[in-house]
C-alpha cells in the first residue's frame, strides 16, 4: 500500500494542472466565441507570430 | 456662409458592428480582411457566436464609412452603441458560477475516486487515510463553490422566508459535519462525495439558469443598442452630432429626412410629412410645418426640420408612456413559476421530514450520533439536485430550439405562461401588416401614365413613393425623360415633361379629391389625372398564423390605433371577427385587463409605443425585432426573422416545455418515494446516495434533451 504515498498526490497534482489551465483559458477570454473558433480552424489565413 | 459640419467630439475609438448574416469561416475572414486592409482601421475582429465585429480604429473612423464597405461585401452591417454593449461584454457573474463549477468538479471527481477505493473494502487506517484526505479536498472546495447556496440561504433567513437554498445549504452542511465528525472517529460512512456531488450538480443547474439569461439579456441590450442615440443640434450655424441625453429645452435640433425625433418639439422651418404610426398606429403620413407639434419617436419622411426641443428625456410623450406600462407592469409580478411552487411545498416538506427521522430514531435509540447520521442521509438523498435542473435544462433547451427558428426567449417564465395562451391579440400596424404600403391599381393606368410617374417617385424616400417605383420597375416599366425634378417637401415633386408641369403628391396639391384610401395623385398640365391606391403590406405569416391559431381553438382578437375601414378591411381579409379600431393606449390596456378579469390567458403581439402599455399587461407578449426598443422591452419574446409563422412553433414549444418540466418532477418525486423510505430506514449508504443521486440528475437532463 505504500505506493499510495506517491500516487495520491500524482493524481491530485495532475488534476490541479488541468484545474489551473481550465482558470487560465477563462481568465484569457477564450471561451468568448466558440462558434467562431470551431470554424476559424478552416480558415487558410493564419498568423506565424500571434500579434501583441 | 455655408453650414459648416462638424463630426461628434465622441472618444469612441471602438466601433461596434453588428452582423446579422454572417454564418461561416469566409464570412469571417472576407470581412476581417476588407476591414483590416482600410488605412486607418488598426484591427478588426468578429466574433460569430455573438455575430459582431469589433474594430479598434483612428478617432475620426465612424460606423457610417465601414457600413457600406460589408455592404458592397454582400453583408448586412448595423452599428451598435459601444457603450451599450461595453456594459454586458464580460460577464463576470457567469464567469465566476463557471470557476465555482469547474473547481466542484475537479473536487468532486478526486473524492469520488478515493471514495470508490472505500466502498470496495478499503479497511482501517487505509480508510481513515482516504476520509481525511477527502476531507481536506471537500472542506475548502464547499467554502468556495457552495457560496452562492449559503448567501441564497441567509438572505432568506434575515428575511424569515424559507427557499430552496435552505435545505441545500442544510444537507451540504450536515453533510460536510457529520462525515468530518464520523471520520474523526474511525467511523465507516463519509458522505464527503455526496457533500461535492451536490454542490456540482446544484451549480450545474445554477449555471445553464443563468447562461439562458445571459444570452437573452445581452441580446435583448443589443437590440436596445441599434439605435444610436445620437442627434443633430445647430450651434451657431454650425451642425454639431451629440448624444440625445445631452440635448436641452430650447435647443434647435435638425432632423434629416429618414430620421426618428428625438425629442419633443415645434417645428421652426421646414416642411415635410411625418409618420407617426409608432406612437398611434395610423398609417397615413401627416403633413407637418411650422409651428407643428412633434413628440419623440415620430420618423421625418421627405424634407429636413428644424424643430425646437419642448421637452426631453424623461418629460417626453415617449416617457409618459411608460407611466402606463409602470402601472401594468404591478400585475404582472402575480404569476408564480412552476419552481417556485414546487419550491414552496418541497423546502418546509424536507425540513420535517428530515426533522421527525431525528426525533424518531432519538427515541427509539437514544443514540445522539446515529439519529444525526440518518437525519443528513435523510437531507442528502432529498436534496433537489433534480428539481434544481428540472426547470433550467428544460428552458435551455426550448430557448435553444426557439432561437434557432428566430425566437428570442427574454424571460424565463414566459413559456410557462406561453403554454396557458387561450386568446391572442394582434395590433394591426408593423405587426400583421409589414407598415409599408403596397401599390394596388398598377393596372388602371395607361402605360405613359405610369413612365411619368415612375420617372417622379424615383426620386424621392417618401414610402408611397417608393412602393410606386417598386412596383412600376416590376410590371417593366421604363421612366420617362424629365427636366427639373424637385422635391416639395410635405407636398410632392414636382417636373417638367415635354414642356409641361407634372406633378405627384397630396389629393389636395394637385387638385384631386382624396377619398378615403391611402393614395397619391398624379397631376399633368392640359392632361389627365391619376389616382394610384395603395394598401398596406400583410407581413408574411400572417395569413398562415391567424388560421393556424383559430384552427387550435384560440380565440383571436385585431386591435388598431387606426381608421375604422383600415381595421374593418384587413380583419375581413384574415378572417378575423372580434376587432377594435382607433384604439387609444390606454383603451387597449383596459380592454387586455378585461379579458384577464374573465379569466383568460392573453398572448399580446404588437410592435408600436401605443402597444406597450398592452403587452405589459397581457399575460405573456411577442414583439417583432423591427419594433421600438420601448416594446421589445415590454415583452417576454422577440421575433428576429421578419415572418410571423415562428409564433406558432413557440406555443407548441411551450406547450413540450411545460409537460417535460412536469414530468421532470415526476421523476424527481419517484425517486424520493423509493429512496426516502431507505434513508430514514437508515439503510442508506454512501454509495447508495451517490447512485441515486447522479442517475436522477442525468434522467431529468436527458429528459430535458428530448425538446431539441
Amino acid at each position: 500500500m505504500n505506493v499510495l504515498i506517491y500516487l495520491i498526490p500524482a493524481s491530485l497534482f495532475l488534476g490541479g494542472i488541468g484545474l489551473i489551465a481550465f482558470i487560465y483559458t477563462m481568465r484569457s477570454n477564450q471561451y468568448d466565441d466558440p462558434d467562431g473558433n470551431s470554424q476559424r480552424i478552416l480558415s487558410d489565413e493564419w498568423d506565424d507570430h500571434p500579434k501583441p | 456662409m455655408g453650414v459648416q459640419v462638424h463630426e461628434a467630439p465622441i472618444e469612441d475609438t471602438r466601433v461596434m458592428l453588428s452582423l446579422p448574416t454572417i454564418h461561416c469561416s469566409a464570412c469571417i475572414s472576407k470581412i476581417e480582411s476588407a476591414l483590416n486592409a482600410m488605412p486607418n482601421v488598426h484591427e478588426a475582429r468578429v466574433n460569430l457566436t455573438l455575430k459582431r465585429a469589433s474594430i479598434e480604429a483612428d478617432p475620426d473612423l465612424t460606423a457610417a464609412d465601414l457600413i457600406p464597405v460589408l455592404n458592397d461585401l454582400g453583408f448586412e452591417a448595423h452599428e451598435l452603441d459601444a457603450g451599450t454593449i461595453a456594459a454586458t461584454e464580460t460577464d463576470k457573474a457567469g464567469r465566476a458560477l463557471l470557476m465555482r463549477l469547474a473547481v466542484a468538479g475537479f473536487a468532486s471527481m478526486n473524492v469520488m475516486l478515493l471514495s470508490v477505493a472505500v466502498w470496495s473494502g478499503a479497511q482501517d487506517a487505509t480508510r481513515d487515510m482516504f476520509h481525511w484526505i477527502s476531507a481536506a479536498i471537500t472542506l475548502p472546495t464547499i467554502a468556495f463553490s457552495a457560496q452562492p447556496f449559503f448567501k441564497n440561504a441567509w438572505a432568506a433567513l434575515r428575511n424569515g422566508a424559507l427557499n430552496m437554498d435552505v435545505p441545500i445549504t442544510l444537507a451540504i452542511l450536515l453533510a460536510a459535519g457529520t462525515s468530518l465528525y464520523e471520520t474523526a472517529n474511525s467511523g465507516h460512512h463519509a458522505y464527503f462525495d455526496a457533500a461535492l456531488t451536490l454542490t456540482f450538480f446544484l451549480l450545474a443547474g445554477r449555471y445553464l439558469d443563468h447562461r439562458t439569461r445571459a444570452i437573452a439579456k445581452s441580446a435583448a441590450e443589443e437590440l436596445v443598442a441599434l439605435e444610436v442615440p445620437r442627434a443633430i443640434r445647430i450651434e451657431r450655424d454650425n451642425e454639431i452630432t451629440v448624444r440625445v441625453s445631452e440635448l436641452t429645452k430650447g435647443d434647435m435640433i435638425m432632423v434629416r429626412p429618414g430620421g426618428r425625433m428625438p425629442v419633443d418639439g415645434v417645428i421652426v422651418s421646414g416642411t415635410s410629412e411625418i409618420d407617426r404610426s409608432f406612437l398611434t398606429g395610423e398609417t397615413l403620413p401627416l403633413f407637418a410645418g411650422p409651428d407643428t407639434h412633434v413628440s419623440a419617436g415620430e420618423v421625418n419622411l421627405t424634407g429636413p426640420l428644424t424643430i425646437r426641443a419642448t421637452a426631453v428625456g424623461e418629460d417626453t410623450s415617449l416617457h409618459r408612456m411608460a407611466d402606463l406600462v409602470a402601472v401594468a407592469e404591478s400585475g404582472r409580478s402575480r404569476y408564480t413559476s412552476l419552481a417556485d411552487k414546487a419550491a414552496k411545498l418541497y423546502a418546509p416538506g424536507v425540513h420535517i421530514l428530515s426533522a421527525l427521522s431525528f426525533a424518531g430514531w432519538y427515541l427509539f435509540t437514544f443514540d445522539l450520533r446515529m439519529s444525526i447520521n440518518i437525519a443528513a442521509a435523510v437531507l442528502i438523498i432529498t436534496c433537489p439536485c433534480a428539481l434544481g435542473l428540472a426547470v433550467p435544462a428544460v428552458t435551455t433547451a426550448a430557448s435553444g430550439r426557439l432561437f434557432r427558428k428566430g425566437m428570442l426567449i427574454k424571460n424565463g417564465t414566459a413559456l410557462e405562461r406561453l403554454a396557458k395562451v387561450d386568446t391572442v391579440v394582434f395590433d394591426k400596424t408593423g405587426t400583421l401588416t409589414q407598415g409599408a404600403p403596397q401599390l394596388t391599381n398598377i393596372g388602371d393606368h395607361s402605360r405613359h401614365d405610369l413612365q411619368v410617374a415612375l420617372a417622379l417617385a424615383e426620386t424621392s424616400s417618401h414610402p408611397l413613393a417608393m412602393a410606386l417605383t417598386q412596383a412600376a420597375r416590376d410590371a417593366g416599366i421604363k421612366p420617362a425623360g424629365l427636366q427639373n425634378i424637385h422635391e416639395v417637401p410635405g407636398y410632392g415633386i414636382e417636373a417638367r415633361w415635354q414642356n409641361r408641369t407634372v406633378r405627384l403628391g397630396r389629393a389636395s396639391w394637385v387638385g384631386a379629391d382624396a377619398g378615403a384610401s391611402t393614395s397619391a395623385h398624379l397631376w399633368i398640365e392640359d392632361g389627365n389625372s391619376a389616382q394610384f391606391i395603395f394598401v398596406d403590406r400583410l407581413r408574411d405569416g400572417a395569413q398562415s398564423i391567424v388560421k393556424a391559431l383559430q384552427d387550435n381553438g384560440k380565440t383571436v382578437i385585431l386591435m388598431s390605433g387606426d381608421a375604422n375601414v383600415a381595421v374593418e378591411d384587413l380583419a375581413n381579409r384574415l378572417g378575423i371577427k372580434d376587432w377594435i379600431a382607433e384604439a387609444l393606449p390606454g383603451d387597449k390596456l383596459s380592454r387586455i385587463n378585461d379579458l384577464i378579469d374573465n379569466n383568460a390567458h392573453v398572448l399580446m403581439v404588437g410592435d408600436g409605443l401605443n402597444d406597450t402599455a398592452a403587452l405589459t399587461a397581457a399575460t405573456v407578449s411577442i414583439s417583432p425585432a423591427s419594433a421600438l426598443d420601448a416594446a421589445r422591452v415590454a415583452s417576454d419574446i422577440v421575433l428576429l426573422g421578419k415572418s410571423l409563422d415562428p409564433i406558432s412553433d413557440a406555443l407548441i414549444t411551450a406547450d413540450k416545455s411545460v409537460s417535460r418540466i412536469k414530468e421532470n418532477f415526476r421523476i424527481a418525486t419517484l425517486y424520493n418515494i423509493i429512496a426516502v423510505p431507505i434513508a430514514i430506514a437508515g439503510f442508506a449508504t454512501p454509495l447508495a446516495a451517490a447512485l441515486a443521486m447522479s442517475l436522477s440528475s442525468i434522467t431529468v437532463s436527458l429528459n430535458a434533451l428530448r425538446l431539441k
